[in-house]
């Protein structure tokens, strides 16, 4: 009785979130049905790989919003690393290691320094960040000024397919037709990708102290300074949390591509996806209120509603704005709370 | 019996905000096992000699001792270290993390580097059963707390951390009375531990029942510290003020019949308002008394037009129903005007300039078409702030940078701009200092006695006692009991309140 009760006061708090999973579930479901090829593997493992970019980008997006502010360089930085990664992802395996690990502490580190510039520089996150991200289009445009690269084709196969092929590549497992893996053979690697950065990196942070200064901050940053709670610092962790999750967009791309490409509109348009993803994800722009998990299935939204347009005959050029009215009513969605909410001073807290 | 040991010691303490002396070379001290209030109006310093104690704020020069050991705090954090902890009059809530969360936010217990949800959850039980407050949920988000839950999760907060010096500022405005009394009984039992306590509090009954020395400070200077019992509430008062007071409400007229101006029969909304009654009259002060969250904030919302689904009859002025909102509220044939609950949110934009703030309800009175008219504007305003003596700098000052007093003056100020015949008051006087309450006071009756309606809730019963012709007590949505002048007394409020006969209470 007493769980029953728990359990429906979490659901009535993660309304929101359990709302873009409804959506995206029966969004997805109806996508397979009308598939000629649906509930495939391959349909499965082609539509992961089209999502983990735009899913980490979200991601990334999500900390800094959480703390009150938008980062309009996610996009950018993801570009950037996808140009560094495209440079350091060949020769043995241990090079390849270091090289993804660079890339990361790359995106990481650009991330650190938009945190500090607004902490410290005490410059509002949008204005920061849209410079910061010009000038990581300009570095990526240095590194790779024109698209190319020469990413390991092993690697960038085994990582872009189902475990089962990872194993063949790399002569794991008897080569992939051990006992014990085929459970999981068919389970696309990008999938497993996405989950271990959500269980390794997201929620142990979500549970640190500083994960929760994070909410704070965005929920009432006076409050939290007067709590005792170090502002500077969560602020600074959520934007170079934010450069990593970026980070692991333009490693991911690097190897599902093959290449690197330091590509303007693709960063802008990445990063304003972004912030549709969070949004349709339940986390509030005020700060405070939502999660990454939940920017994760946002952008999940975002994708699917594009792979519509592959297997419906619809005009590519109405593409934009069928898109623009699917978003504007699943945004909508989210306010229909309001039309019940009684006391209508509510409404502004 | 508190040890003469002083726990914290102030010596030569200045601070000033823009060339205003905040406080001017103050030596204070605080002993172990003392309760000890802090007694001045606003702006006599109170607020920032606490903040200097517990960090959030850094003198300009002087000293501060902990136990002997000079110290000096750059952040609430450090301050926190010594064991000076501070329940704020603004809350240091995070509205959107749970109860657990908040209470303990500075210093949660960690497993391998994380949150260990499970322990905080019983350490932030164990807190909230000590402070009595068993009904709220842990888990329950800040938010969706009322304002007294959340003065009482912030007591729970204060008291996780361990303080050896507890500094509660003005942190019993906004508590039922069964709450007061735990606090009463917390602050006795830290005492005992001694622990030092710092309270500061216009309510005079709660330092005399609570303290054991006085320290009363007027115009950022130290002014007298003294024993309990050794100087009389005139004196004291007089030291606050430095002038003597008149009697502190105005004389009440004859009660005689008033045409009504506002009439509620059987008002429904939620579970919160269960079929109210109530009428007020032309040139009447109509009270509103009983524990808080009796429904008394809800049923002011609801004749401001704010909540929706109302059920019932209103009659304002002769027409039947409720306004459709606060907009239409103020422009209706019979205006009606709100003080609202929380100034700071509710009442004030607080980063717009006093100007702005006061004009806010009444930009058509001082527009020619779509233009405000800057010649009527600025006679409007200076109007206003000499109807209510304001005390301000220039009008083009953010109304942040005002005192709590003046900040409410100018929302009262404000709302007389639109000439509204129903004024309805939420506790314009909690946590204002005298002077200004019985200006408020005074102000209350003049409209009265100019033809205007005023329904007014108070959580103080000497204010519902000394200002009200009626006094309708609500209990559970409902109004249990209608006084009226000479019935009007503390005893018959509260047994109303507890909705108990008289009889009984006594």
């Amino acid at each position: 009785m007493r769980l029953a009760k728990r359990l429906h006061s979490a659901a009535l708090r993660n309304r929101a979130f359990l709302g873009a999973l409804l959506l995206f579930a029966v969004f997805y479901l109806v996508y397979h049905m009308l598939h000629p090829r649906g509930f495939s593997s391959a349909v499965l493992i082609q539509n992961t790989n089209e999502s983990v970019a735009i899913v980490f980008v979200a991601m990334a997006q999500t900390l800094p919003v959480l703390t009150g502010g938008l980062d309009l360089s996610v996009g950018a930085v993801m570009t950037l690393t996808n140009c560094i990664a495209s440079e350091l992802l060949t020769g043995t395996p241990a090079e390849m290691l270091f090289g993804a690990l660079l890339t990361l502490a790359c995106g990481a580190a650009f991330g650190c320094v938009n945190g500090l510039i607004v902490v410290y520089g005490r410059i509002q996150p949008i204005i920061t960040t849209l410079a910061t991200g010009a000038v990581a289009i300009g570095l990526a445009l240095l590194i790779r000024p024109r698209p190319g690269g020469e990413v390991d084709d092993d690697l960038s196969w085994a990582m872009t397919n189902t475990v089962f092929d990872f194993a063949e590549t790399y002569g794991l497992a008897e080569g992939g037709e051990a006992a014990w893996l085929q459970p999981f053979a068919a389970i696309p690697v990008p999938l497993l990708i996405v989950l271990a950065v959500v269980l390794f990196i997201w929620l142990p942070f979500r549970n640190t102290q500083m994960g929760r200064t994070v909410y704070a901050v965005g929920s009432a940053e006076g409050a939290a300074y007067m709590s005792g709670l170090p502002v500077e610092r969560a602020k600074i962790a959520a934007f170079t949390l934010a450069g990593l999750f970026a980070a692991c967009a333009g490693l991911y791309l690097a190897i599902q591509t093959s290449s690197g490409n330091a590509d303007v509109t693709q960063a802008g348009a990445y990063t304003l996806n972004s912030i549709a993803a969070v949004v349709l994800g339940g986390t509030s722009l005020y700060g405070g209120v939502g999660g990454a998990i939940g920017s994760l299935v946002g952008a999940l939204i975002l994708r699917v509603i594009s792979f519509y347009f592959r297997i419906l005959a619809i005009d590519p050029l109405l593409q934009p704005l069928i898109e623009g009215v699917v978003l504007l009513g699943a945004v909508s969605l989210g306010a229909l709370r309001t039309l019940r909410v009684k006391n209508r001073l509510e409404l502004f807290r | 019996m508190p040890s003469d040991q002083p726990f914290i010691q102030l010596a030569g303490v200045t601070k000033s905000f823009q060339g205003i002396r905040a406080l001017e070379n103050v030596a204070f001290a605080c002993r172990k096992g003392s309760i000890h209030a802090i007694l001045g109006e606003n702006g006599a310093g109170k607020s920032t000699l606490i903040k200097i104690m517990s960090g959030v704020l850094a003198a300009d020069s002087g000293e501060m001792r902990v136990e002997g050991r000079p110290v000096r705090f750059s952040t609430p954090a450090e301050a926190a270290k010594t064991g000076i902890v501070c329940i704020f009059q603004e809350l240091s809530l995070v509205p959107d993390l749970s109860v657990a969360d908040n209470i303990m936010l500075a210093d949660p217990p960690k497993r391998f580097g994380m949150i260990d949800r499970r322990r905080q959850r019983r350490r932030a039980e164990e807190l909230l059963a000590r402070i009595r407050c068993e009904d709220i949920d842990p888990d329950a988000l800040v938010r969706q707390l009322s304002l007294s839950r959340r003065q009482m999760v912030e007591i729970a907060k204060a008291l996780g951390q361990e303080p050896r010096l507890l500094i509660l500022d003005e942190a019993t405005s906004a508590l039922t009375s069964r709450d007061v009394q735990t606090v009463y009984d917390l602050l006795a039992e830290l005492k005992e531990q001694d622990v030092a306590c710092l309270f500061i509090s216009h309510r005079m009954h709660e330092v005399e029942a609570l303290c054991d020395t006085l320290s009363v400070f007027r115009n950022g200077r130290h002014i007298e510290t003294f024993a309990k019992g050794e100087k009389s509430d005139r004196e004291i008062v007089h030291l606050m003020i430095g002038r003597d007071v008149e009697t502190q409400f105005p004389p009440r007229p004859e009660p005689r019949r008033r045409e009504p101006l506002l009439e509620v029969k059987n008002l429904r909304w939620e579970n919160r308002l269960k079929g109210i009654d109530l009428s007020v009259g032309r040139g009447e002060i109509v009270g509103l008394g009983g524990l808080d969250g009796q429904g008394q904030k809800e049923l002011l919302l609801a004749l401001f037009g704010v909540l929706r689904q109302v059920e019932g009859t209103v009659k304002v002025g002769g027409m039947e129903g409720v306004p459709a909102s606060p907009a239409a509220a103020r422009s209706a044939r019979t205006r009606i005007a709100l003080v609202p609950e929380d100034r700071k949110t509710e009442g004030l934009m607080l980063q717009l300039p006093i100007a702005d703030n006061l004009l806010a309800s009444a930009f058509a009175r001082v527009s020619s078409g779509p233009f405000i008219d800057r010649a009527k504007a600025e006679t409007a305003i200076s109007a206003a702030i000499e109807k209510l003596r304001i005390r301000l700098g220039s009008p083009r000052d953010i109304v942040a940078t005002l005192s709590g007093g003046n900040q409410q003056k100018v929302v009262i100020a404000k709302w007389l701009m639109v000439e509204p015949d129903l004024i309805l008051l939420n506790d314009p006087t909690r946590g204002i200092d005298v002077g200004t309450k019985q200006e408020i006071y005074r102000l209350m009756r003049d409209l009265a006695e100019e033809g205007k309606a005023v329904l007014f809730y108070s959580s103080d019963y000497a204010e519902l006692i000394g200002c009200c012709d009626r006094v309708s007590v609500m209990y559970d949505g409902r109004v249990v009991a209608e006084l009226e002048g000479e019935g009007i007394t503390e005893e018959a409020i509260v047994a109303a309140s507890l909705n108990i006969a008289p009889e009984a209470a006594a």
